[in-house]
């Protein structure tokens, strides 16, 4: 994991982070800022009351260009049926039926836009190109992936790109801020209002700055990502999604094509057998949310006993949430303890906790009504 | 400050009139861990182990723990980290203080650096 420190890449915005006094460590290849001077749990809080700036510049943007159903062979939902600018979340799932990876496609005229995880970018292209050999698939370099996210954000970049400020929520354009050539979509990672905005990599710490100004905006690091994202009930891929987890597990459910749920039979998506079949039979453990009794965090990886102490699940996702000064995980139990109030316990240290099973999202999502 | 020393794992130590010591972690840990969200403190009597976990020290995203080089029983615990845990953040070497125990072997902290010698190690890293 701690990969030597000058191994790592570096994003478009690294002398501005080092600017700013962010903590840099080690993620998926890249250095990143995990926090910077006012911390996670104030970056936190910033981003729900107003607005914070994300540098996701690790991510991987890939273009596809060919018809837009070929992407159906490696995801189960609807691609072909996008309208132009539409965005959509999805999974590549696995011949077993599990998730290789989580990513969003927009689909404009004469290409599919995705972005993908940091951690899985080369496996994911590995399988775009082995999947998709009648498309072109061109992973974009030297780019840069701001997310502005927050109550603000809107009101934040109307002052700078208008016509992007203005986006319906997972939809993406093609437009100017500040000058620069853009791509924004309205989407984020955090439950609330915002963009992601991709730019060459040289207009970035320009257009960083320009968002910066503006005092309701923010520098956030990895750190309150992920406290944003676990309090809205957000699945991070490798953690809270793997190979062995299908969508149903998952409660993605909804990624699924209609068509797909209309006749089993003919679905040809990876895993679909499987997928599908846990649609009618209900698959055998499910995602939820977890409250913790007291303030004790439970991290990733520990195991969930029912009430006759007998192992039924374990925890994918587990930390503090700020906006509920509160301990929160995420993890998978047998679907019969899925309900929520259930409780269950784990163990911390040799002692034994007690969570209760919660509905997600553990703070309601404030995207911009459609 | 003068009165305090320092160990190379980031707690510092206090020498007590009646013989016993407080301690806590540095102003330099509670940095390095960020927003301190859980502190797990020993029960009050209890005699804990050179080289045990006194102290389990939890933030947003990193989990600290607090040990030593000698045992010692414990005498009393810092019982507003319970509801305030952020005490350690605000006031490491002050109202953040963690516990206070009775060493097995008070020698211990005349192998300590004082604090001179501890922000000199501190600028090295």
């Amino acid at each position: 994991m701690s990969a030597p420190a000058e191994s790592l890449k570096h994003t478009p915005l690294y002398s501005l982070h080092e600017e700013l006094g962010a903590r840099l460590v080690p993620f998926a290849g890249y250095a990143l800022p995990v926090q910077y001077r006012g911390g996670i749990k104030h970056e936190h809080l910033a981003t729900r009351a107003r607005a914070g700036l994300f540098d996701v510049s690790h991510m991987g943007q890939v273009v596809v260009r060919g018809a837009p159903a070929a992407l159906e062979r490696l995801v189960p939902s609807d691609i072909a049926g996008l309208a132009l600018g539409q965005q959509r979340y999805t999974l590549f799932t696995s011949a077993q039926g599990g998730v290789l990876d989580d990513l969003m496609v927009t689909r404009f005229a004469d290409r599919l836009h995705l972005v993908v995880n940091a951690a899985f970018k080369d496996i994911d292209l590995a399988h775009l190109r082995a999947g998709l050999p009648d498309c072109e698939v061109e992973p974009l370099e030297d780019q840069a992936l701001l997310a502005l996210q927050g109550p603000a954000a809107a009101r934040v970049l109307a002052a700078l790109a208008p016509e992007a400020a203005a986006l319906a929520f997972m939809k993406g354009s093609a437009t100017t801020l500040d000058g620069v050539p853009v791509l924004v979509h309205r989407c984020g990672y955090t439950g609330e209002d915002g963009f992601e905005i991709a730019m060459r990599a040289e207009h970035a710490e320009r257009v960083a700055r320009r968002l910066l100004a503006n005092p309701e905006v923010e520098p956030c690091g990895l750190g309150a990502r992920d406290s944003l994202r676990l309090e809205a009930g957000l699945c991070l891929s490798g953690a809270d999604l793997d190979a062995n987890t299908s969508p149903v597990e998952a409660a993605l459910a909804w990624t699924i094509a209609r068509r797909h749920r209309a006749a089993p039979g003919a679905a040809e998506f990876p895993g679909a057998a499987r997928i599908l079949g846990e649609l009618v039979d209900g698959p055998l453990r499910r995602r939820v949310g977890l409250r913790v009794q007291g303030r004790v965090p439970v991290r990733a990886g520990a195991e969930l006993c029912d009430a006759d102490g007998q192992a039924c699940g374990v925890v994918t996702s587990g930390g503090f949430g700020p906006s509920l000064d509160a301990p929160i995980a995420m993890g998978y139990v047998r679907t019969a303890l899925a309900t929520p109030g259930t409780r269950l316990t784990v163990a911390i240290r040799n002692t034994e906790h007690v969570v209760e099973v919660q509905a997600l999202p553990f703070v309601p999502h404030r995207y911009l009504a459609r | 400050m003068s009165d305090l020393k320092y160990t190379q794992e980031h707690e510092w130590l206090r020498r007590e009139a009646d013989g016993s010591v407080t301690l806590g972690i540095t102003d330099y840990a509670q940095e390095q861990l960020g927003d301190i969200v859980f502190v797990e403190l020993p029960a009050v009597g209890v005699h804990l182990d050179a080289d045990t976990n006194f102290v389990v020290i939890e933030s947003v995203k990193a989990v600290g723990e607090v040990k030593l080089t000698v045992g010692g029983t414990v005498l009393a615990v810092n019982e507003r980290l319970a509801d305030a845990p952020e005490l350690v953040n605000g006031s490491p070497e002050g109202d953040g203080w963690l516990l206070r125990v009775q060493l097995d072997d008070a020698a211990l902290l005349d192998k300590l650096m004082d604090g001179n010698a501890y922000h000199a190690f501190v600028q090295e890293l």
